[in-house]
């Protein structure tokens, strides 16, 4: 078991590296190109950009070509990489009001000061298959978007019209829950471990890094009646482009770019401030997530507001089940963790259960039974 | 505070203690209370569950508190066995510090000592005193090793001397009390209760939740634990009745306010206040 | 576009960041003060998955330096496939010498086993944990089992020792079994088989834990008091193997492993992968062993 042995993992784990590679490839069809990815494949781009919290489209796409498509794995080289980076600034608080607006919703009202924007959705579209893409062409696509240029008015691409929220017309009229919200610390969940309770700003963190099926799997859970609250209402939901804004050391603050980012803003009735008199007021909870990811942003907005009802009955108002068990690369490191070898560990419950097995068949009867290993 | 411990004999002295749930101000305890016939302050909604209990209990001693619901009764036991913490107040005890010790000051990990040495608490709801998850036995043998007990065979005697004390079948120690009937779980509380022989138990309603031909028994029972141990209790309850059998001496509260103190005998035969007239007509 | 240079940059020596090598050292530094005591630490992602051995390769990445000589191992194994591709890693970000001696190596990351031949003072030991939390088996909240901890309050864990032998004749724990550090914390040795766990108290090496998905760092210093816990009557025991002895070496008194071959036929082999090559090949490595009650 010496040096050649341990030869013999290396050469093992360089082989498999080699295999995995060999069936990415072995079908010998064009290579995928990273743009392609990020440009066709931009929303799971956009997730995965969330759960590796990182904010860069080409990694993510690099980050799914070489995974095969494994959004786990994909979300998790991003994280790899960015525990790298050197953290040099702290952004300014994006401003989301400004948003450079592509879609925004709301499910409170049917008319909203800015109105209904619907913008790129698939929610309306019926799941049918679409067998023309099976034999899509450069040419087919630049005649769609031919007619599309064809539509826009170039007079009226200057004109940015900003939005007012849908929560300021409910805050205006007093409407909305004002919480005590006690620990108001911005904390850095990349750099510190998490303590419960935690701040609602490290809640807020670490569900804009959690894994969307996670964080679906409980907003869920919260409407079919395992959290206090019900069904809750999307306030708003507005998917779009805002700018980053750092300080420099002279504390001047320079502008770096834009991103796109999915917020919702979800509303659902409250238990009140538990003050004599109080109303059931109306609770906002808050959803932020990269990219666009609405069903990510909806579920954040959902489990904001029942996390802060904590009741630890249910797994959407406890923090600890929440925020442990949505965090995507730690659960699936560690569910795949299980195909390591456990055998010395295996083991020592064996020596236990065979002892206590003995034990009670000796007790039967005055029986004894040959331990294998004795 | 030592010579007051040494001098007057007692073994648990109260002062003052309080417990107020929300958001009072500074006029709250004054706007609520007998005379006002509520706990509930109408200005700010905050719930004066006792106010300024001044008492001494004496070794040995069987003191009641009697009161119906809301009167403060379980806050106060609660409070002296740190299940919750007092808003103002003091609690001195004699087998801790020789009673120079404030029992709200200790830290967490002295209480816990207090708790698990010094005190016993019977819960009339037995899942509030008792661990569903761990059998008879191992509820017991939780208080037995917390106080040092490092012995699997000599705890279990012990725990198997303590149920059959309770009257619980020693062969049902090793399964969840889980299944067990109602007064069978009470037994099995006060077993744990008294497992580390502490100078002071509480009773909260211990009864309650039981029937009637139950009751007797388990409190036949008490009142043998307690000639046999020379225990100190205080037993807290709706039911004179209860009151009658069990105890020395008797604290009448009524919205957070002891309204009534004194022998039980007497205060039975001849109640002073209002109230007191009304509680024991009823048991006529 | 991405520039391919980004990918083929340079990593710092050994690959994390001097700031948070500083941070975990002083978290590390904490954990030695306080003996058996969880220290959260920051825990950054590496590029080895939760779970596969992060809390121990921080804290190894953040000691190493560039006289020291490596060695991993995993379940008893230098030629585990998991510890070949940490010791890769190692050596590839540090370019220290690596080593399957045990007696060689200044530092030595292992999953769930403590070699054999004695570790020294020029020796830090150091396990990968994946569940750092002894107390999580009876209290699921952290934020219980925190102030648990602060309290001494183990009583929960007792009484689940306790019905185990009232149920089963045996306290049934098996690998993970709990001990207390320095008469204070109750800390889980990471799963090392009860075999180990002797060798924990008064070791003249240093013992750090890393606890990466959980984000937690303790130690053990060289002669520290670890306690197994047991009942005065119940005692705790190590694994038996009887009279069995391993099939390569014809040796006894060490940790072996249940080997079946493919007509099912089974033989029992000394763990310890280095251990069993120095038995084969020359006098046996001095080793501290524990003899069960009675």
């Amino acid at each position: 078991m010496g040096y050649v042995a341990v030869k013999g993992g290396q050469e093992a784990i360089a082989n498999a590296a080699e295999l995995v590679e060999y069936y990415r490839l072995r079908a010998a069809t064009p290579p995928i190109e990273i743009e392609q990815i990020r440009t066709q494949m931009r929303l799971l781009v956009d997730k995965i950009m969330g759960e590796g919290s990182l904010y860069a489209p080409d990694h993510a796409a690099l980050a799914l070509k070489q995974n095969e498509g494994d959004v786990f794995e994909a979300a998790f080289t991003m994280r790899a990489y960015r525990a790298t980076l050197k953290r040099e600034y702290y952004s300014e608080v994006l401003v989301t009001r400004d948003m450079l607006i592509r879609r925004r919703i709301s499910a409170a009202f049917r008319d909203i000061p800015g109105g209904q924007i619907l913008g790129p959705t698939r929610d309306y579209t019926h799941r049918l298959f679409q067998p023309e893409l099976t034999t899509e062409s450069m040419p087919s696509i630049e005649e769609f978007l031919q007619r599309i240029d064809a539509h826009i008015d170039p007079a009226k691409l200057t004109a940015i019209p900003k939005f007012g929220k849908v929560i300021d017309v409910l805050r205006a009229e007093g409407l909305l829950l004002v919480r005590d919200e006690g620990d108001r610390r911005v904390v850095d969940v990349t750099r510190e471990a998490i303590k419960f309770p935690a701040p609602r700003s490290a809640a807020l963190q670490m569900m804009a890094r959690a894994e969307t099926g996670g964080l679906m799997c409980l907003g869920y859970s919260t409407m079919r009646g395992f959290a206090a609250g019900g069904h809750g209402t999307v306030g708003e939901l507005r998917v779009g482009d805002v700018a980053v804004q750092v300080k420099d050391p002279r504390g001047r603050v320079r502008y770096l770019g834009r991103i796109t980012v999915t917020e919702c803003e979800m509303v659902n009735s409250s238990k009140g401030s538990g003050k004599k008199g109080s109303l059931p007021l109306l609770s906002v909870g808050y959803g932020l997530c990269f990219g666009q990811n609405e069903t990510k942003a909806i579920c954040m907005g959902m489990l904001d507001n029942s996390l802060r009802e904590p009741n630890e009955a249910n797994p959407a108002n406890s923090q600890e089940f929440t925020l442990y068990h949505t965090e995507g690369v730690e659960s699936y490191g560690f569910t795949n963790h299980l195909k390591l070898p456990h055998y010395v560990t295996f083991q020592s419950g064996l020596d236990n259960l065979r002892e206590a097995m003995q034990r009670t068949l000796a007790s039967y009867a005055g029986l004894t039974v040959e331990s294998p290993a004795k | 505070m030592n010579d007051m411990a040494l001098n007057s004999g007692w073994l648990l002295r109260v002062r003052g203690l309080t417990k107020i749930y929300g958001q009072p101000d500074g006029d709250s305890i004054a706007r609520t209370g007998p005379q006002a016939s509520t706990n509930i302050c109408p200005v700010t909604g905050a719930i004066v569950a006792c106010a300024g209990i001044d008492f001494d209990l004496y070794p040995g001693e069987v003191l009641g508190v009697v009161g119906e619901s809301g009167s403060g009764k379980s806050t106060l036991v609660q409070l002296l066995y740190f299940d919750q913490p007092p808003t103002a107040g003091s609690a001195f005890f004699t087998a801790l510090d020789n009673g120079t010790t404030d029992l709200f000051t200790l830290s967490n990990q002295r209480r816990r000592h207090v708790r698990n040495h010094l005190l016993g608490m019977v819960y009339q709801n037995p899942r509030d005193g008792l661990n569903f998850n761990f059998t008879a036995g191992g509820n017991i043998a939780e208080k037995l090793i917390m106080a040092g007990s490092m012995n699997v065979a000599s705890i279990r005697e012990r725990s198997s001397n303590l149920l059959r004390q309770t009257e619980v079948p020693v062969a049902r120690m090793d399964q969840t009390p889980r299944t067990f009937s109602g007064g069978m779980q009470q037994r099995v509380q006060i077993s744990k209760a008294i497992a580390n022989h502490p100078p002071l138990l509480f009773l909260d309603e211990v009864t309650s939740g039981l029937d009637v031909s139950v009751q007797a028994k388990v409190l036949d029972m008490i009142r043998q634990i307690q000639s046999e141990l020379g225990i100190s209790m205080i037993v807290v309850s709706h039911d004179l009745g209860v009151i009658r059998m069990l105890t020395d001496r008797t604290l009448v509260l009524k919205n957070g306010r002891i309204v009534e103190s004194g022998l039980t005998d007497q205060i039975l035969q001849d109640p002073q206040h209002a109230y007191t007239q009304l509680l024991v007509s009823s048991l006529l | 576009m991405i520039e391919n240079k980004k990918f083929q940059s340079a990593y710092n020596f050994a690959f994390l960041d001097e700031r948070t090598k500083r941070e975990i050292r002083r978290k590390i530094l904490k954990a030695i003060a306080l003996p058996g005591y969880q220290v959260p630490y920051s825990s950054p992602e590496m590029p080895i998955a939760r779970g596969w051995g992060t809390g121990g390769l921080h804290v190894s990445l953040a000691i190493i330096g560039r006289k020291d000589v490596f060695k991993v191992i995993d379940q008893g194994s230098d030629a585990s496939v998991n510890a070949c591709s940490l010791r890769q890693f190692i050596e590839r970000m540090t370019g220290c010498r690596t080593t399957v001696d045990t007696a060689e190596a200044t530092l030595i990351q292992t999953r769930h086993r403590i070699p054999e031949e004695i570790l020294t003072e020029q020796q830090i030991l150091v396990f990968q944990v994946p569940q750092p939390e002894i107390l999580r088996g009876v209290e699921r909240l952290e934020t219980r089992t925190r102030s648990m901890h602060a309290e001494a309050d183990y009583s929960k864990l007792w009484v689940s020792l306790y019905e185990a032998y009232v149920r089963y004749g045996s306290l049934m724990r098996g690998a993970g079994y709990p001990v207390r550090v320095n008469g204070r914390y109750m800390m889980s040795p990471s799963p090392i088989p009860r075999w180990d766990v002797p060798n924990l108290s008064d070791a003249r090496c240093l013992y750090l834990f890393g606890a990466g998905r959980e984000k937690r760092i303790y130690a053990i210093p060289p002669h520290t008091v670890v306690e197994p816990l047991e009942f005065e009557d119940v005692r705790f025991r190590v694994e038996d193997w009887g009279a069995t002895a391993c099939a390569y070496s014809n040796a006894r008194d060490a940790f072996l492993d249940e080997i079946y071959e493919d007509d099912s036929s089974r033989k029992f082999v000394v763990n310890d992968s280095n251990f069993l090559d120095k038995l084969r090949t020359g006098p046996r490595p001095p080793q501290r062993l524990f003899r069960n009650p009675q």
